[in-house]
């Protein structure tokens, strides 16, 4: 039901003129209520122009510190985004193989760190692993923590891939003498990777909101920076500048993420148009119905969402 | 041994506050999400594109910045949650319903279209066919991806930690820091918690998709 036509009549003259209607209301009852935002904001003073200047006013440091603190979200997402993937694929061969003494720990890996929260595991590296003579950073916690969770869920995605690539193809190359490690470095790695990258690109969106949580763990990233400099600032000011500027790391958030998950669905409809891929796309699994075909071991984790939306890769957390 | 022992009730109690957290939220972000589902498949296009926004604003926001808003954010528009658990149960369901609307979209793009023409062919009008032709099949095959938005919830309560709930994450944070010499005990001890929640979950979301799996 990609068309969501049939559930309704084409509105005819009068239908539309009451949906216009409706629509107008709604219209204004929203802007009522940012009316209503905005005004209690400028009552309280917070739509002074002055205020939102030391946003954009390089004398007063912000600017420059929001710069560097976006840099070291990147730095850290950048970290994160290659261990994880890199790890990740090795997960997923691990667990397509045929070995159980290969299988096994890698299932329990990946189960493992896919039911452990986040934030518990960059508390693991921040706080446990230096008791035990691994010393860490702020940052290395945070880029480690990042890893060892997204490299279980990219496993997943890529697992995902891997299966759903038409097993015609690896018997053709079966069929010509490939060994098995051929078979899967040329023939299906290279088309579950391109298959997945959507998906796998809506991950890594995931893993940067995720570099938020160093702020937790005093990492100098967008939000703790604003954190940091709103503190400072009151120390000086007073409370003046606190809503801008988390105002501020909110919307270099947003248009960051934004600007990736354009990519991934740049990327979408650049794979789904490749001759290269058209061939086998009919494989991708677009329902419920062949997705959970894949089994129940994807279904707690977030590779069974991402399968079961394809026109917009779903995400966790 | 004696440490958990010692411990049990403040693990007891931070286990029911997140399971709380988790139970409150999944189930506003459910009802939230649904009813944005349906306004993106609707026949008007200022809702269409309301909900679209709202999912589009969410699910591009970290849920880090999210409960930063709701905390310390809203307090400049004169508003105030009641409490720090209420502000965290806001903004996960917040948050979640965008998930949430996701998944059911895909659920109603996946009842075939047969359904919905049949349904209007007998007369059903737009809100008829949604509530008792595609809905009802369009939860069934969402079972699995709203099941895997569910352990996402579970696992992000966590981030109300920061933020002031005394929640599992929370209680790691404080005995990790008064006994420096249990850690791993402390560690242990928390992670069963919420894999006892998550595992759980899980298993229980497969039992529940074999019995509502529909077979085309």
């Amino acid at each position: 039901m990609s068309d969501s036509r049939v559930l309704f009549d084409l509105p005819g003259p009068r239908a539309r003129r009451r949906q216009r209607l409706g629509s107008l209301l709604g219209a204004l009852l929203v802007l009522v209520l940012i009316g209503l935002a905005l005004w209690r904001l400028g009552i309280n003073g917070q739509l002074e122009p002055e205020r939102w200047a030391i946003l954009f006013d390089p004398a007063t440091n912000v600017p420059q510190r929001l710069l560097e603190a976006l840099g070291n979200t990147l730095e850290v997402a950048a970290v994160g985004m290659v261990a994880a993937t890199a790890l990740g694929a090795l997960l997923a061969v691990g667990r397509l193989s045929e070995h159980a003494w290969v299988r096994v720990p890698v299932v329990t890996v990946i189960e493992f760190f896919r039911a452990v929260p986040l934030l518990v595991l960059i508390l693991f590296c921040f706080l446990f692993l230096p008791q035990v003579g691994v010393s860490l950073s702020a940052f290395g916690a945070l880029a480690l923590g990042l890893t060892l969770y997204n490299m279980a869920v990219l496993a997943e995605i890529f697992r995902a891939g891997i299966l759903s690539i038409d097993r015609g193809q690896s018997e053709a190359a079966y069929g010509l003498g490939l060994r098995k490690w051929q078979v899967m470095t040329f023939i299906l790695v290279p088309q579950a990777v391109r298959r997945m990258l959507p998906v796998l690109i809506a991950q890594l969106v995931v893993l940067l909101k995720d570099s938020s949580l160093g702020f937790i763990v005093g990492y100098l990233e967008l939000l703790r920076t604003s954190r940091s400099l709103v503190e400072t600032l009151n120390f000086s000011f007073g409370p003046r500048y606190t809503f801008q500027l988390y105002v501020a790391a909110g919307l270099i958030y947003i248009v960051v993420n934004v600007l990736l998950s354009q990519l991934a669905k740049f990327v979408e409809s650049r794979t789904r148009r490749s001759p290269r891929t058209t061939g086998t796309a009919d494989a991708v699994p677009t329902g419920a119905a062949s997705a959970s075909a894949l089994g129940p071991a994807i279904s707690a984790g977030p590779a069974s969402a991402v399968v079961l939306s394809p026109g917009r890769p779903g995400e966790e957390s | 041994m004696s440490f958990l022992a010692d411990n049990f009730p403040l693990l007891r109690d931070a286990f029911l506050t997140t399971l709380s957290l988790a139970v409150l939220s999944g189930l506003v972000a459910l009802v939230l999400g649904t009813v944005l589902a349906a306004m993106r498949v609707s026949p008007i296009a200022a809702l269409r594109g309301l909900a679209t926004f709202y999912v589009e604003t969410f699910r591009n926001t970290p849920l880090t910045v999210v409960f930063f808003f709701l905390a310390f954010g809203i307090v400049y528009i004169d508003l105030q949650f009641p409490s720090r658990f209420i502000t965290a149960v806001a903004a996960l369901s917040l948050y979640t319903a965008a998930f949430v609307c996701e998944a059911v979209r895909s659920g109603i793009n996946a009842v075939p279209p047969g359904q919905a023409e049949a349904a209007r062919a007998i007369g059903l009008d737009f809100r008829q066919s949604l509530s008792t032709v595609v809905l009802p099949q369009a939860f069934r095959t969402v079972v699995p991806p709203l099941g895997s938005v569910w352990i996402a919830l579970a696992k992000n309560t966590s981030i109300a930690a920061g933020f002031a709930v005394t929640d599992l994450t929370a209680v790691l944070q404080r005995l990790a820091n008064a006994n420096a010499d249990q850690l791993a005990m402390v560690f242990i001890a928390v992670v069963a918690a919420y894999l006892l929640i998550t595992l759980t979950s899980a298993w229980l979301i497969g039992i529940l998709e074999r019995r509502l799996a529909i077979v085309r």
